[in-house]
């Protein structure tokens, strides 16, 4: 990779993706900067604000501050608690699925399965099955003598936005490293194999380093995705009981659509965006740099 | 690789964990709303067709199962065949901009889709799209296409340098490299984006019922019409929910083999 060539007329491959995604995010994207200066007092009026939202934002002594700041650290600890669980997961079970024969298209097909169901029915289906009376998953919890009540614990409200997004999601690092894996060239197994190297060294020297970049990938999609999570904890527990599981997306939607408050709504749309952004940057630079010395 | 029985036994359990929502889905499916109540049950007690009927006998579900089908697959198809190119170019040169370019591309899987919606509305009402498919063909290309430029990078990554030059060597021209030896060496990972295209657009709602009014209804907003007044529509959710489900498994079977196929560098 180090001796990659420059060359500029690389540009005539990438415009066509520069001009599809630049038709569809450069309008939208300078309306929500506009709004995010501006107050509304409904119908079309706007007035100039300044940068008053942002410091009235980022200052946790005032109402919205300290809104901001707790949502902020609820969806920071539930991306977290995904990503710990679903990429160790995705990874095993894509080591332990069938390579090939029958089993292999009914294992795709079944862990597809998940990803396909529209958001607001993957809520629903969980809505459903997660009450104790007449749901499998709730009244298993309780019927093991689990305290569990969506509607009423924290605890269970939260564990089960954790429980729906790994059953929702895991699939996606399955798929991700299944295929990474199964695009590793046969000679570094074979290599492997005259040395003598053990499972957990093919592992740890081959297969890890080889799905890097695809981990990158399913890392990055899924901490996008869990930090913007919003229909599912809408439609199961509508972001309680109390604030357990109002998310950031859920807190945003209540002041833009709640209480149509435009300017507050952008303004924290765009703190919101600029932290996924630096979250995602550093961790990409960091795994670019690894690579860069890794690679050999 | 493996040896023993365990990892198939754990992926086995792993597979019919993942099956007990699905199954609860399509019970509900198949039971009246009473019946889904009033009590569990593990086996729908009355099992009944009746909205699976109401579905295939309505022309409206009909016809917009029809145009989230026609929406999706474009967009897939489109997705894809820009991203190729450029996943290429990313992986094999330098050039001004690539890196700023390339983490760029992901910034716009980064905002909610509900901060877009109503520009999208705006733009294309004023460019006469509105209610058309390819409003939300274009609209979805602005996360699929990223995905996939990202996804199938990786996967270019994967494979040896030295192919692309013994190609040029042996007299193949670029075009002819890239579709004849190219793309069958990354299939892994065309299969794989095509079937996270074809997802993430056949799930998308929001965008997709912001964009249409009548003519070019999504079945996702279709589904909406069991919130109704009257109460909640479960039973017909979840049997639009069930049939949600058909068109993406047939994308994963028809693309199985490429996911699965292993790396043989025999080829050239």
């Amino acid at each position: 990779m180090i001796d990659k060539p420059v060359n500029n007329r690389a540009w005539f491959f990438v415009l066509p993706v520069l001009g599809v995604v630049l038709f569809s995010s450069i309008i939208p994207v300078m309306t929500v900067v506009n709004y995010s200066v501006q107050d509304t007092m409904g119908a079309n009026s706007f007035f100039w604000n300044g940068d008053q939202w942002f410091r009235d934002l980022l200052n946790p002594a005032t109402t919205i501050g300290a809104r901001f700041n707790d949502a902020l650290f609820r969806t920071l600890g539930f991306s977290l608690a995904c990503l710990l669980i679903e990429v160790p997961l995705g990874i095993a079970l894509a080591l332990c699925a069938p390579r090939k024969g029958w089993a292999v298209g009914i294992s795709l097909v079944i862990i597809a399965l998940p990803m396909l169901i529209p958001w607001n029915v993957v809520g629903t289906i969980w809505q459903i099955f997660t009450r104790e009376d007449i749901g499998l998953f709730g009244a298993a919890l309780v019927g093991i003598g689990l305290h569990y009540n969506v509607t009423q614990e924290p605890i269970s409200a939260w564990m089960t936005i954790v429980v729906i997004d790994v059953w929702h999601w895991t699939p996606l690092v399955i798929l991700l490293s299944y295929a990474g894996l199964r695009a590793i060239p046969d000679a570094y197994y074979q290599a492997a194999r005259i040395d003598g190297a053990s499972r957990w060294a093919v592992f740890f020297n081959i297969e890890l380093p080889k799905l890097q970049k695809v981990l990158v990938i399913a890392v990055l999609l899924r901490f996008m995705q869990t930090f913007m999570i919003y229909t599912e904890p809408f439609v199961v527990t509508g972001g309680g009981p109390g604030s357990a599981t109002t998310f950031l997306s859920i807190d945003l939607d209540k002041i833009a659509l709640g209480q149509v408050d435009l300017g507050n709504a952008a303004a924290m749309s765009l703190v919101y965006y600029l932290i996924t952004l630096t979250v995602c940057w550093i961790f990409f630079t960091i795994m670019t740099q690894l690579e860069r010395r890794g690679d050999v | 690789m493996r040896n023993g029985a365990l990892p198939k036994i754990l992926f086995v359990f792993y597979l019919v964990v993942l099956m007990l929502p699905i199954y609860w889905l399509i019970k509900m499916s198949l039971q009246s709303n009473t019946d889904i109540m009033s009590g569990l049950t593990l086996f729908p007690r009355n099992p009944t067709f009746e909205k699976y009927l109401e579905i295939f006998n309505d022309p409206t579900w009909v016809h917009a199962f029809g145009v989230s089908l026609s929406y999706v697959a474009i967009n897939t198809v489109i997705s894809v065949a820009v991203a190729l190119p450029a996943a290429y170019a990313f992986n094999r040169y330098y050039f001004i901009g690539d890196k700023h370019l390339f983490f760029w591309l992901l910034t716009n899987l980064m905002a909610p889709a509900a901060v877009f919606a109503m520009p999208f509305f705006q733009l294309y009402y004023a460019i006469g799209l509105f209610d058309s498919i390819w409003a939300v063909v274009l609209a979805h290309c602005l996360f699929n296409v990223p995905l996939a430029v990202w996804i199938l990078e990786g996967f270019v990554g994967g494979v040896p340098r030295e192919i692309d030059e013994t190609a040029a060597i042996d007299g193949y021209t670029f075009p002819s490299f890239f579709i004849r030896i190219f793309l069958p060496l990354i299939a892994n990972g065309i299969g794989v984006t095509a079937f996270f295209c074809f997802m993430f657009s056949w799930v998308e709602q929001l965008l997709a019922t912001t964009l249409t009014s009548t003519h070019a209804l999504p079945f996702a907003a279709v589904m909406t019409r069991a919130y109704s007044v009257s109460g909640m529509d479960w039973s017909l959710l979840a049997a639009a929910g069930v049939l949600t489900m058909i068109p993406g498994a047939f994308v994963i079977w028809f693309v199985r083999n490429h996911i699965a196929k292993g790396f043989a560098l025999g080829r050239v």
